[in-house]
């Protein structure tokens, strides 16, 4: 069974075609991968699914749903979460609060009984404030609850994002370069992390990743993208060798290309 | 000389420069001689003097700052040329002054000034007295300086009250409760002066403030947090008793003249609470803001003016109808700007704005609106046969709206829909993609935003009795935004003392109305340049959450 | 493609455009009536559109300056409305003063140089002093804050020129020289009107040369498509910002000599509501384009004039000229909402996530 299925997605920015007629599937449970030379339209094809941009052509089914051309709004509400390249905490807002809005589509409250504090309304903040800092203690940031985004530092941040989208308790779960500016140590734990996701809450995950090493350690299947067109896929032991997948690196001149032939 | 030292000197030269530059735009702005009677400290310095001399006063300042690994004697040095430069500047104005008229060009470049800035010596010896308090000037900026710390700030809060209070002198004399005989004894003779405090009063005022600021500063900050959690809670229940029985009592203490100003610093502090959501919580900068409080003080007019005699209702029974206008309002001003960035965002709620007061003004409308007369004969609020129509009256009206709204702003704060402003404020595409619905969560801060200011203006226009398309101005928006800017964008409390500083103030201070506008700019500049969180910045529920999280954690 | 943009299309938008699609069909209704029932006369109509052109070329120099900082900064220069009083509040006590010695009607032409360039340089000035004080730290803050700072500013200007020059309007003496009308075949126009819509074309037309062909034009140019390549290709960016500024102040001072001899009164809040029409017609034209200025303004000014005229009447509203400035915001409401990057697209590149 499919949790994803991209089908012939197409994304144009005026002349510029960012993502040609692309297919992937993800099956359930999975931990797969997209990597791909920069400017190859990874994050472009994570904006198409979480419904940030539009494509021109081609289906995003999530299920048996189709998910194309909803806002982001929705297509969160229907179980994708994601985190960003670049972390994209809500900076002056506390690690908790950051948690909490991730909680969002689990929430029910409204203006009127926020004001006036009805059983309802206590019990769902109660509930989610003790959810947050269960989140915080599994992602090793207990008693930084009260820290402002913005003071926490680096690796701490992007465990807190990922913490976030665990908030929605989502399906499928889009990670953008999770393992960016760690050092071994932390990217090791990092990947320990993503394993332990999927094996103990199930989230089917769909990672963009550079660095090979978590790459090829972590995924069931690799899709490699170049200049928006899928070149090639499949498991980690395939790819390695793939020459159309070297020569797309290579010709970049790229370390990356060293790395695959590890 | 080497050349750093030639240019440190340079530096101060230049500096001196800059402050006789400002001091003259302030000679010629007119707030010297303006205010060149009002007496601080009689007979020792006016608020004219305190103003002309600031510039210095804080460039020297900034003179000595820049200047850290420098021996003390040329410390002495660098502010005297400072002061002196910038004297000197002063004294080429006062010669400039006596070979041709300016005023043709600079109205307030009068024979006042002239003799303000020689202190009244004949000249031409009196060329030499702008030098002279140049120094003066730079010299107290140097002792200030080389004060250590804690004493400097206590020094500074000491000059800063006895410029408040001698400023204030007559205001301070119309609390009523200064009015009974025997406080009143004192203050007249003793504490002030026939204008301005008398050299005693600033003296011992002075003493009072330093020394309880250097007192305060001095007891450990850690002696509050270390009280077990019920003996807090239970302080923080008397202080808010105490603090309602004044409030409940204010009109009665301070007396008419204050309440005036109480009840326009309340309505200010309504709008203030409804803008701190829209732009403090959600980031949306709305610059039209005024117009909310316009439809709901023109549909209570509307409504009820029994001039215009359309529907004639009572305040209760239009009540309903002005918020719910209002809230429309809100709605209908949100939908068009959904997805507009903020710099457009702010002008097209200019425009709307604008729009809103240019049709209230038209003749097209006159029939409804009043035209540039506006709406007369508004009713006021009536329980049983009681009419609130005195200002103290209807300052606990206005009390009870700031409280609704305070509360209603406080609980919305820490909840949900806070959360989602506030995320939509930090960073509104990663907000959307948490689920966050942007449509619904935006309407409903430009609508609750609306809602608090069309009840600020039912409230306005039952204390007017008329509501005038000349209350809607730009200006208005503006003053709204600079108090919730001052006070710290999202906070509460922020809110109330901008608007105590913002309107409280000025309100108390009748002759520098001229100047309000013109402090505000430069009140804006200066804090985004230096502060732009606010002199309350949001804090956030640190303590609270703090312990419950550790509570939680012990499980 | 069609059930693509259906899918995305949501009530707001529909309520929107109801709006919209309403206030248009008034627009056009009251166009049609009042050009049915003849209301006006060609001669009026023709007014009218003189009118039109010689505001619009006013409001073209002011928009220059919003249209030009936008395209460095990314900053709406809210106090450019200041920058553009400060000029002619300035040089009116020169013309004054050149009156009376009677050297303003003897020698006309060198006594408007001589106030246009007093004008120019108190304007450009005080823009750098603005760039200077008030802006450049605030460069990478977030957007709100040096909006809020111009806003700032801008009150700051108001108050000071207040304080300076005093609260009453100052008057322009009258050039002998440009009383009365041309000829021009069977419609007179008066001498200021056509001595104003010639300036600021020409202005408009040196101006767009120094921006499209100087070395430091082009070198704007880059700064407004991307500053980090800009400044990695050896351009001094921040003299190209003080650059810019000054070039916008100037040429809102020279608008401000047109606007004096048009309408002969200067005062401390004259720049308000001209700033915020030339903000409109920058945004009209789309912002961050010079050519987009000039057309933004000129239609604007075109509005602005024949618009009440047109259209209100027809609809039977009294008065119309009262709603000018009315229409005038409306427009940039209109614009904002619809079509934001302008009728020439904004010549600014920016991508969102």
């Amino acid at each position: 069974m499919a949790v994803l299925r991209a089908k012939q997605v197409t994304k144009r920015f005026g002349g510029l075609e960012a993502l040609r007629s692309i297919d992937l599937e993800v099956k359930e449970h999975a931990i797969q991968s997209i990597i791909g030379p920069n400017g190859a339209g990874k994050t472009t094809f994570f904006n198409c699914i979480t419904g940030f941009y539009n494509p021109e052509e081609g289906d995003i089914l999530l299920g048996d749903r189709s998910i194309t051309g909803l806002s982001p709004d929705r297509v969160a509400r229907l179980g994708v979460a994601r985190t960003y390249q670049n972390i994209r905490l809500f900076k002056n807002m506390t690690a908790v609060e950051n948690i909490m809005v991730g909680m969002e589509p689990h929430m029910h409250s409204n203006i009127i009984s926020s004001v006036i504090r009805t059983r309802a309304e206590r019990e769902e903040e109660r509930e989610a404030l003790e959810e947050a800092l269960r989140l915080l203690r599994m992602m090793g940031l207990a008693g930084q609850g009260d820290m402002l985004a913005k003071n926490l530092p680096y690796g701490a941040q992007r465990r807190l994002e990922l913490a976030r989208a665990l908030a929605s308790k989502p399906k499928l779960l889009l990670l953008d370069e999770p393992t960016a500016g760690m050092n071994p140590k932390e990217t090791q734990e990092m990947t320990d992390l993503i394993r332990r996701l999927r094996d103990e809450l199930g989230i089917t995950i769909l990672l963009i990743e550079h660095q090979m090493r978590v790459v090829m350690g972590i995924s069931e299947l690799i899709t490699v993208l170049d200049y928006g067109a899928k070149i090639a896929e499949g498991p980690p032991s395939e790819i390695q060798s793939d020459p159309v997948v070297i020569e797309a690196y290579l010709g970049r001149g790229s370390y990356q290309a060293s790395v695959l032939s590890h | 000389m080497s050349s750093k030292t030639t240019h440190i000197w340079k530096k101060a030269l230049s500096n001196g420069g800059i402050a006789g530059a400002l001091s003259i735009l302030i000679s010629l702005v007119g707030l010297a001689e303006k205010f060149g009677d009002t007496n601080v400290v009689k007979g020792v310095v006016t608020l004219g003097d305190f103003f002309l001399l600031l510039p210095i006063l804080l460039v020297a300042y900034t003179t000595l700052w820049s200047n850290v690994d420098v021996p003390r004697p040329t410390l002495v040095g660098l502010s005297a040329v400072t002061g002196a430069t910038a004297g000197v500047m002063l004294t080429l104005l006062l010669a400039l002054g006596q070979l041709v008229d300016l005023r043709p060009m600079f109205v307030n470049a009068s024979p006042a000034l002239y003799s303000q800035l020689s202190r009244g010596v004949v000249l031409p010896l009196g060329y030499l007295i702008p030098p002279i308090q140049g120094l003066i000037a730079a010299m107290i900026s140097l002792g200030i300086y080389l004060l250590p710390g804690r004493i400097r700030s206590a020094v500074i809060q000491g000059i800063l009250w006895v410029v408040l209070v001698g400023t204030l002198r007559d205001q301070i004399l119309l609390i009523e409760l200064f009015k009974t005989r025997a406080i009143s004894y004192i203050l007249k003779t003793a504490i002030f002066a026939s204008s301005g405090l008398s050299l005693i009063g600033a003296l011992l005022l002075f003493a009072i403030v330093a020394g309880s600021s250097y007192y305060l500063a001095g007891r450990k900050k850690a002696t509050t947090n270390n009280l077990p959690i019920q003996t807090r809670k239970t302080n923080r229940i008397i202080l808010l008793v105490v603090i309602a029985v004044a409030l409940a009592l204010l009109p009665y203490i301070l007396g008419i003249f204050y309440s005036e100003i109480l009840d326009t610093t309340g309505l200010f502090i309504m709008m203030g609470l409804g803008l701190n959501i829209v732009v403090g919580f959600a980031g949306l900068l709305d610059l039209g803001y005024v117009a909310f409080y316009a439809i709901g003080a023109y549909a209570m007019g509307v409504l009820t003016s029994t001039g215009l005699g359309l529907f004639n209702l009572s305040f209760w029974q239009a009540l309903p109808f002005a918020l719910l206008a209002a809230w429309l309002s809100g709605i209908l001003l949100g939908l068009p700007v959904l997805r507009m960035r903020g710099d457009y965002l702010a002008i097209v709620t200019l425009g709307f704005g604008e729009i809103v007061r240019l049709l209230a003004l038209s003749d097209w409308l006159r029939g409804v609106l009043g035209g540039t007369q506006g709406i007369q004969s508004i009713a006021q609020p009536q329980i049983g046969g009681f009419r609130f129509n005195t200002l103290q009256e209807l300052y606990y009206l206005i009390l009870l709206g700031i409280a609704l709204i305070t509360f209603i702003a406080w609980r919305l704060k820490d909840s949900r829909l806070g959360r989602s402003w506030m995320a939509i404020r930090e960073d509104e595409d990663v907000a959307q993609a948490m689920g966050i619905n942007l449509v619904i969560t935006k309407l409903l801060a430009f609508s609750t935003g609306a809602l608090f200011a069309g009840l600020a203006g039912t409230l306005g226009a039952a204390k007017l009795t008329s509501v005038y398309p000349h209350s809607m101005t730009f200006i208005i928006s503006i003053n709204v935004l600079v108090l919730i800017i001052i006070g710290g964008m999202g906070s509460i409390p922020g809110v109330f003392i901008g608007a105590l500083v913002l309107v409280g103030l000025p309100g108390l201070l009748t002759e520098f109305e001229d100047y309000r506008l013109w402090f505000y700019g430069l009140v804006l500049v200066f804090m985004m340049l230096n502060r732009p969180e606010g002199l309350l910045p949001e804090a956030r529920r640190k303590r609270e959450l703090h312990e419950e999280t550790s509570a939680l954690i012990a499980e | 493609m069609l059930k693509r943009w259906l899918q995305r299309v949501t009530l707001t938008d529909i309520v929107v455009w109801g709006i919209g699609v309403v206030i248009g069909g008034a627009v056009v209704y009251g166009t049609i009536v009042t050009l049915v029932t003849a209301t006006y006369s060609a001669e009026q109509w023709i007014n009218l559109t003189i009118d039109g052109l010689k505001l619009g070329g006013i409001y073209a120099l002011i928009a220059l300056g919003y249209t030009l900082v936008y395209g460095v900064l990314r900053m709406i220069n809210f106090a450019h409305s200041e920058v553009f009083m400060s000029g002619p509040f300035t040089a009116v006590f020169l013309a004054k003063y050149l009156h009376q010695i009677g050297f303003y009607n003897a020698h006309p032409f060198i006594s408007l140089l001589l106030v246009t360039l007093l004008s120019a340089t108190v304007s450009m000035v005080v823009a750098l002093l603005l760039e200077r004080i008030a802006y450049r730290r605030l460069r990478y803050a977030p957007r709100l804050v040096p909006l809020i700072t111009a806003i700032g500013a801008s009150f700051f200007l108001q108050y000071t020129f207040r304080g300076m020059y005093g609260n009453d309007p100052e008057t322009y003496p009258t050039l002998e020289m440009l009383k009365g009308k041309w000829n021009f075949g069977i419609i007179s126009v008066p001498k200021t009107d056509v001595v104003v819509i010639i300036s600021a074309f020409l202005l408009m037309l040196i101006l767009y040369t120094i921006v499209q062909i100087t070395k430091t034009g082009k070198a704007m140019r880059s700064v407004s498509e991307d500053k980090e390549t800009a400044a990695l290709m050896g351009i001094d960016v921040d003299r190209i910002i003080v650059y810019t500024f000054g070039l916008g102040g100037a040429s809102a001072g020279v608008a401000g000599v047109l606007y004096a001899l048009i309408f002969q009164q200067v005062h401390f809040y004259m720049g308000f509501i001209p700033g915020l029409k030339a903000f409109t017609a920058a945004v009209l034209g789309g912002i961050g384009n010079v050519v987009g200025a000039w057309l933004g303004g000129t239609l604007l000014g075109l509005i602005e004039s024949i618009g009440p005229n047109l259209f209100l009447s027809g609809l039977g509203v009294p008065a119309p000229n009262q709603l000018k400035d009315a229409i005038a915001f409306t427009i940039l409401v209109f614009i904002l909402i619809f079509r934001p990057t302008g009728l020439l697209g904004e010549r600014v590149s920016g991508t969102k996530a």
